[in-house]
């Protein structure tokens, strides 16, 4: 693998055609997308537009029902998720899934050692292991929180946990599955500080209901309703786009 | 899962146990001799069991098969093939990690109440075949190894003392083995699969090799607890592949602790004694009651599952010692 | 005896096994369908009452017809009050978690069988059928009391599916085994159904051993085999799927007896658990049950 970002010809991910389907439910309808590499991404739209799905495809939770996916230069649309996450696509869950029973520490510590077991990553010394499992959880801020078990953080530290392992993954692309969901506005002014830190090194795929953070974040926005994709640009653009107020009011487009 | 738990005091404590083991063949009476050969043979088929229950969350109600793979693999090499204890005891383990890695593709297609299941009907499958090959294993009534067949080199398994430095020798392998497991990267993917499976899958894991693994170590590891008793105590059979062989590990891993490297053993020498102990009291102030093994078992299940799940070194770790491997 | 009459009688005594294995997997599979719990003690509950059947035929005296009669009713119903006493105290206590629930019934298969031992001890002891009629067909004849437990099975299974897809009580069990959160969100007493479910189920292995034993003998070991194979009933047939238990108990019933009449029981054995666990592991939801939720 090149180890500098070639310059950007293909997006660093493209999707052409992705589809899912639940017996007659299109919870996913024939999708198109690419992301050059380095962009901070966001995709929303109202409850039940297939957002989730779209990105469980993409990391290879859920398999597609037609369509392809290509990452970093190659067809990952066959590749089994774990697959995936060593080739640089790293999920935090829309439901807070992380290690409950075990400590802060050794949640990120399974993620520091994937890299770094088999990994991309070399061998590490007792010592930087422990220094790189710091690193990782002083970016989002849970340093002082190390030793507690995870299961008793109160929800917004545990979504903070889960990107926190997503970064230890060091990943190309970071799919953010709603992830200030429960965050008092501290906490989420210091994500928005966090994301715009990793972003140009990191792809961002930011999936959020919380507007004001998109705005704050995005560079571009995807709007998903009903499985398609019914607008994508700028902020600005998207803010103005008819179709959009329609899909999210309910109201129905002027002629 | 414990912390970084100092180095020197882990390796420390499980010397401290091998070496108290190593005494006491010098220490007990002639009857627990025998009793704690069988014991810590019995402790490394519950070691293997442990690896795939306490530390992958794995529960298989057919580890008798992987026992009988090894035992049977040695047996009937060294009573019909006439193989030396140095072939047939390697024979036993290969036969082991064969059964393990073939019942392994399958079983570990199903997970939970599906995976006991087909666990079970595997192990049960094998024993209707120690049965039904008759002619070779003499189903129930078993086939007794001749004293030379149990030689190693200057070493005579019919020696009580040989037999129990033996059984210690293998103990100890399996024991620092297991250490060197569960400390290791592998062993703390095992937690993380047993703990969350998915999100372990979504770290960049493949799942399904490492829980393939863990059940060929941990049925290669209770096929050498095989070996070792049919060529260490000269006598195979079928019963040591029923359901009863299945269970009687689980038992054992939940009342030392599951997920520690000496609860296994702990928990087998704490039931052998139990068993012993309850019946002589049971039977004389009960004569008549024809009491077996079997009450004890259930209640003492029972009472585990309800009220102290997590077995000796389990709360002894929660509670006081975290650094508990 | 030719062929064909022979693989009639093979059939006729596959029915008779089935007919008593549809019993007793059907409670097994109610208790696993309803409850998500494998109850690994329920062939003790079958052995159970079959040992008590024969505490109570040699109780009483007179026309044997009297005491399978008396029979028939105390066993289910003693049996039933075990079963909700280990639940209560046992089962409800963890939260019926699927592995604490099989360790804790393995403890209770223990229990029962050496209470077993103890009380009834080791012998295997036969009990006298209610009536000792033969019906003689063109080629052999057969016991008439065998057939008529075709029947009483038949009656049994009938009542039951009757109870659960028309009335009240049988619309509450089933609304519990789709879905237990909105079954408690509909006020239905979830703790009571699967109590009343595990009793029952209990109940119908009681009823189907109290049913063979006259037939076969009543032995502390004896629940061994019915056990594996209401195992392998409930698996073919699927979860709680009534229709499939009855096809599977036919199909296992008819197989075991005509295979075991041609080949070793042992063989037969091998290749019926065999396959049950390759369906298990290829085919999960059995051949009628519908994938899990």
């Amino acid at each position: 693998m090149a180890a500098v970002t070639p310059a950007p010809r293909e997006p660093l991910m493209s999707v052409r055609g992705l589809s899912r389907h639940f017996g007659g439910l299109k919870a996913v309808d024939g999708v198109d997308f690419d992301v050059p590499a380095g962009q901070v991404r966001a995709i929303i739209g109202p409850n039940g537009a297939g957002k989730t799905t779209f990105v469980g495809m993409i990391c290879g939770r859920i398999p597609p029902s037609a369509g392809t996916i290509r990452f970093d230069g190659a067809d990952i649309t066959d590749m089994p998720a774990h697959r995936r996450v060593l080739a640089g696509i790293a999920y935090t869950f829309q439901i807070t899934s992380v290690f409950a029973n075990l400590s802060v520490r050794d949640n990120v510590a399974l993620a520091v050692q994937r890299r770094h077991v088999g990994g991309k990553g070399g061998r590490l010394s007792p010592r930087a292991f422990a220094a790189e499992i710091d690193a990782a959880l002083a970016r989002v801020g849970l340093a002082d929180r190390a030793g507690e078990t995870a299961g008793n953080l109160a929800y917004g530290h545990q979504r903070l946990l889960e990107v926190a392992m997503g970064l230890a993954l060091s990943p190309r692309l970071l799919i953010l599955d709603e992830p200030t969901q429960g965050l008092s506005d501290a906490e989420i002014d210091g994500f928005i500080g966090l994301v715009r830190g990793i972003a140009g090194d990191t792809t961002v795929l930011l999936i959020e209901h919380n507007m004001p953070v998109v705005m704050a974040l995005a560079e571009r926005i995807t709007v998903m309703d009903q499985g398609r994709v019914i607008a994508e640009g700028t902020p600005a653009e998207v803010r103005g786009n008819r179709a959009v107020q329609a899909a999210y009011l309910g109201a129905p487009v002027d002629a | 899962m414990s912390p970084a738990a100092p180095h020197g005091r882990v390796i420390a404590l499980h010397l401290a146990v091998v070496a108290l083991l190593f005494a006491g063949e010098f220490v007990l009476p002639a009857y627990h001799h025998g009793v704690m050969a069988r014991i810590m043979v019995l402790a490394v088929f519950a070691m293997g069991y442990n690896l795939l229950f306490g530390y992958t969350g794995l529960l298989s109600l057919g580890h008798a098969m992987f026992f009988a793979a090894g035992m049977y693999g040695a047996g009937l090499t060294a009573y019909h093939l006439g193989w030396s204890v140095a072939a047939a005891f390697p024979a036993g383990i290969v036969a082991g990690a064969a059964v393990s890695a073939g019942i392994a593709l399958l079983a570990l297609r199903t997970t939970g109440v599906a995976f006991m299941i087909v666990t079970m009907m595997f192990a049960q499958v094998g024993y209707l075949l120690t049965l039904y090959f008759g002619n070779w294993t003499r189903g129930e009534e078993g086939l007794t190894l001749a004293p030379a067949a149990r030689l190693l080199g200057p070493f005579d398994f019919t020696d009580p003392a040989t037999r129990y430095f033996a059984a210690l020798a293998l103990f100890a392998v399996v024991l620092f083995l297991t250490l060197a497991v569960v400390r290791a990267p592998f062993g703390r993917v095992l937690v993380a699969i047993r703990e969350n499976e998915e999100r372990t899958r979504m770290l960049g894991y493949d799942t399904f090799a490492n829980k393939l693994a863990a059940t060929v170590l941990s049925g290669t590891i209770c096929a050498s607890a095989g070996a070792a008793y049919a060529l260490l105590f000269g006598y195979f059979g079928s019963t040591f592949a029923t359901v009863a062989y299945s269970i009687l590990p689980l038992l054992w891993v939940l009342v030392g602790g599951a997920a520690t490297t000496l609860g296994p053993f702990l928990g087998t020498l704490a039931m052998y004694y139990l068993v012993d102990i309850s019946n002589d009291v049971l039977n004389r102030h009960f004569p008549n009651w024809d009491m077996s093994y079997l009450g004890t078992v259930g209640v003492a299940l029972v009472l585990l599952v309800l009220f102290f799940p997590k077995g000796l070194l389990g709360t002894l770790r929660q509670r006081w010692m975290a650094w508990l491997p | 005896m030719a062929f064909g009459p022979h693989l009639l009688l093979a059939a006729l005594e596959g029915l008779v096994q089935a007919a008593v294995l549809a019993l007793t997997a059907l409670g097994l599979s109610l208790v696993f369908g309803v409850m998500r719990v494998v109850n690994v003690a329920h062939g003790e509950f079958f052995m159970l009452g079959a040992v008590l059947a024969w505490g109570v035929t040699t109780a009483v005296s007179g026309h044997p017809a009297l005491g399978f009669a008396a029979a028939l009713v105390v066993a289910p119903l003693a049996i039933g009050a075990v079963a909700l006493l280990s639940e209560r105290l046992v089962l409800r206590r963890l939260d019926y978690n699927p592995e604490a629930t099989i360790v804790a019934t393995i403890g209770l298969l223990y229990i029962l069988q050496q209470a077993a031992l103890t009380f009834y001890g080791p012998e295997a002891r036969p009990v006298v059928p209610p009536f000792n009629i033969r019906l003689q067909l063109p080629w052999f004849g057969y016991s008439a009391y065998k057939l008529s437990v075709i029947g009483a099975s038949a009656v049994v299974l009938a009542a039951t599916w009757f109870v659960l897809a028309r009335t009240r009580i049988g619309l509450v069990m089933r609304a519990t085994q789709y879905d237990r959160e909105t079954a408690t969100a509909f006020g239905i007493p979830v703790e009571r159904v699967y109590a009343g479910v595990f009793a029952l189920g209990a109940m119908l292995a009681a009823v189907a051993a109290v049913l063979i034993v006259p037939i076969s003998q009543a032995h502390y070991l004896m629940g061994a085999d019915p056990l594996l194979l209401s195992f392998i009933v409930v698996i073919i047939g699927g979860l709680g799927s009534l229709r499939g238990t009855v096809v599977a108990a036919l199909l296992i019933g008819l197989s075991d007896g005509i295979v075991s009449v041609f080949f070793s029981p042992t063989l037969a054995k091998i290749i019926a658990t065999l396959a049950v666990a390759l369906v298990l592991v290829f085919r999960p939801q059995g051949l009628f049950g519908q994938a899990a939720r």
